[in-house]
């Protein structure tokens, strides 16, 4: 009965930070936090955020840039999806998804903030010839415009690879081809067919994903500090900033901020929800209607183009990255450096390297667990025979639908009343909080899929449970087992707030240190950090694709 | 399967009640099958012939809910684990392990009786050289014909030292210059060994070709 216990016990591990962590922000909210001596509830933490100058703003501002991101990159990665298979180009392009979704949110945002500065790439590439400016130009303002739309941006070019990769995972389980094929007999061009067939089919397993993208649209806090506007800020960046304070009295509305921030994403979520009904009768009186083009064939053509050019974009900010860390000086408007130089690493190199290590650890460590406890749990499912119902997956999901600020400031209080604040411990357990679902996500559907008849058979030949688990599931799904294991170590190497919060800011990461110098250093430096944050997922990545090919490599059934 | 040589004996089923939630697939089934016979079981698809076999195995899960007893001579294998019970079980598909080699599947199958490497690896040869496969050993399963992979599919099976045979339709993939060798080829092994065979079936062919008696499930 061993494997019984997997589940509860992995849902308890994870999902103990989550529920102890909001209840530990929702009471401060409320006044009380006998840790500095305030016993008494009240709502004075919610009258001093209201009379706080800015605040409306900063819940528009969350509320714009989330909702913007989110439609966009569904939109976009929809429309990529839908024409990838027509355009050799997009296929090749396809190929920059999971590199950029391994690369963590920070590192994409920076190297985007150097990318579309007055004084980045995109400026140089068109001046002094179109422009006339032989300097950068003072008065414009791309990042951190008041609106937010280089967060949003930001946000799409990791949310769109994000949504590219769970249609295509949702795909294999709708027979899509047969009804393109369909549509394309009746006469519908390839996207309306695509968005009239296969987008309904795929929505439902898309939902949960998208959710995940709207809460984290509405309520990341790293993304901000590098691309939103600073005054006000974001709402998440309002309670970041409050327990970040040294006034211990800026908690409470910190506090009430974070639980504003939470309803404000059960609210989005409720009112997508809402949204999706009215759209899904609109869509099939579109689909009654008959029409075989439409404005959604050069609609989708332009978000599918945007996808393309956002990979483009994206891998080129990392590149802008590694260029400024081995550049000796790049003045503008030079696209490349006069020189190179290996200096700034040679520089960084020996104070970087114990963050590299514990980044590195933390990723191996929280990935390794993850992927322990997720086979404990599909191990545990096999065995009985069962699998969960679709309960289980919200819950799975659920530390990715609640704000991180709602609940790891809570979780801190925990933490500190054992005494395990600041460890290196408590940093890959909040890791951990993220990295499972992402883990089990990776593995259950695979796992699943495996003919339980090839287990049966190795039994009927007399393998133990324990014989068919490490010599014939284990063997045989090495490939999204390490695959899982490397989704894993990408998710805690971009972990910010939890590294931050559970870490009580003496745990540093190549994440929490890029995002601390972000402001106003050395661009050569943050070369240096950008580039490190991507490399540490990309080489895992890497040997995860390369070791299943290397063991099983006159294996065709393996391939 | 410890240590003792396999005992074979008659395969008895015993007032066997299948049902799937409150639909009763299969009423009660009572029969005994000789060491050696070939007993086979007709019905449509979704009449609970490969639930029958999957209870005998020890691999029937909910939603089925199943009683009566499986014994093997004096032993009542109810209880036991399925990989304590020595059935041998051959499937339509050969669900040859694509991670091994043709003598890893093999060998992955041969009881723990035989100790050696060195003996293990002469069994699995020998049996390869028996079945017309020899020089196959290290082949990747996956470059192997159909033909090919089935009778491995089968050695692998007995190799196992089984006390009884299920046949799930193995038949049923197989094209039908291929379908009457490989039939002959599993019922001569049964034969020659004295097992007690099971098959299940929607083809009549295999039932006049095992020649024994037929249950027909409706």
């Amino acid at each position: 009965m061993r494997w019984a216990i997997a589940p509860s016990l992995t849902i308890t591990v994870f999902l103990l930070p989550v529920v102890a962590g909001l209840i530990g922000t929702l009471l401060p909210a409320f006044g009380y936090l006998p840790a500095i001596g305030s016993e008494h509830l009240s709502l004075a933490p919610w009258r001093i955020l209201i009379e706080q100058p800015g605040v409306l703003t900063s819940v528009r501002l969350s509320l714009q840039t989330g909702v913007l991101a989110t439609l966009l990159s569904l939109a976009i990665a929809s429309a990529f999806c839908a024409l990838v298979d027509g355009s050799a180009l997009y296929r090749r392009l396809a190929a920059l998804v999971s590199p950029m979704l391994a690369t963590p949110h920070v590192a994409v945002a920076i190297g985007l903030a150097f990318v579309i500065a007055p004084s980045g790439w995109l400026v140089r590439l068109v001046s002094p010839a179109l422009t006339g400016w032989d300097r950068p130009p003072g008065d414009l303002v791309t990042v951190r415009d008041p609106q937010g739309l280089a967060m949003v941006l930001g946000l799409l070019l990791k949310e769109v690879p994000y949504l590219v990769l769970m249609i295509t995972a949702a795909l294999h389980q709708v027979p899509h081809r047969a009804l393109r094929r369909a549509g394309a007999a009746l006469g519908y061009r390839t996207a309306a067919a695509w968005f009239k067939l296969v987008f309904p089919l795929v929505y439902a397993q898309l939902r949960l994903p998208v959710y995940a993208v709207l809460a984290f649209s509405l309520s990341t806090v790293e993304v901000g500090l590098i691309l939103a506007p600073g005054n006000p800020p974001p709402l998440a960046l309002l309670a970041a900033r409050g327990f970040a304070d040294y006034d211990l009295q800026r908690y409470f509305p910190a506090a009430a901020a974070a639980v504003l921030l939470g309803l404000l994403v059960l609210g989005a979520l409720a009112v997508w929800r809402i949204a999706e009904w009215c759209v899904a009768g609109a869509g099939r009186a579109w689909c009654e209607r008959g029409r075989r083009g439409g404005a959604i064939v050069p609609i989708a053509s332009a978000s599918a183009a945007l996808g393309a050019l956002g990979l483009v974009l994206g891998i080129g900010a990392m590149a802008g990255m590694a260029v400024w860390s081995f550049a000796l000086d790049w003045r503008f408007p030079e696209l490349v450096p006069q020189s190179f130089t290996l200096a700034t690493w040679a520089r960084q190199g020996p104070r970087v390297a114990d963050t590299v290590w514990t980044t590195a650890s933390l990723a191996l460590a929280s990935a390794g667990i993850a992927v322990a406890l997720t086979i404990a749990c599909l191990e545990s499912e096999s065995r009985r025979g069962r699998t969960p119902t679709h309960r289980v997956l919200w819950l799975l999901y659920l530390p990715l639908l609640v704000p991180q600020i709602a609940f790891l400031y809570g979780f801190q209080v925990m933490l500190v009343k054992f005494e395990l604040d600041g460890a290196w411990l408590a940093v890959a357990w909040a890791h951990l909080v993220f990295v499972l679902p992402y883990a089990f996500l990776s593995l259950a559907d695979p796992w699943r899929a495996l003919d339980p008849r090839y287990a049966r058979s190795a039994a009927a030949l007399g393998a133990s449970p324990r014989a068919v688990l490490w010599r014939v599931r284990l063997p045989m799904l090495l490939k999204p087992v390490l695959l899982a294991f490397a989704v894993g170590c990408a998710v805690s190497v971009g972990q910010y707030l939890p590294t931050l919060f559970a870490g009580a800011g003496r745990v540093a990461t190549l994440t929490t240190e890029a995002v601390t110098l972000s402001s106003g250093a050395d661009p050569r430096v943050m070369g240096v950090y950008t580039i490190l944050q991507a490399l540490i997922p990309l080489l895992v990545y890497a040997a995860a694709r390369l070791l299943p090919k290397l063991l099983y490599a006159r294996r065709q059934g393996m391939a | 399967m410890s240590g003792q040589e396999p005992m074979v004996g008659v395969l008895g089923l015993r007032d066997i009640h299948i049902a799937l939630a409150d639909r009763t697939l299969i009423g009660q089934l009572s029969i005994d099958i000789a060491p050696g016979e070939i007993v086979t079981v007709m019905g449509a698809s979704g009449a609970g012939k490969s639930s029958l076999l999957a209870f005998i195995g020890g691999f029937l899960a909910a939603p089925f809910i199943a009683r009566g007893d499986v014994l093997l001579g004096a032993q009542r294998l109810n209880d036991l684990p399925p990989h304590e019970r020595g059935v041998g079980i051959l499937f339509q598909d050969d669900l040859l392990f694509p991670h091994l080699s043709v003598a890893g599947n093999l060998l992955f199958g041969l009881a723990q009786t035989v100790r050696s490497r060195a003996a293990r690896r002469e069994a699995a040869h020998r049996a390869l050289d028996e079945a017309g496969l020899a020089g196959f050993g290290e082949r990747d399963p996956a470059t192997l014909s159909g033909g090919q992979r089935a009778r491995v599919a089968l050695l692998r099976t007995l190799l196992a030292q089984p006390r009884m045979l299920l046949l799930d339709e193995p038949f049923g993939k197989l094209d039908a210059a291929l379908r009457e060798d490989f039939r002959h080829f599993v019922f001569d092994h049964a034969r020659r060994l004295g097992l007690p065979t099971l098959m299940v079936t929607h083809d009549a062919a295999d039932a006049d070709a095992a020649g024994g008696r037929t249950l027909v499930l409706e």
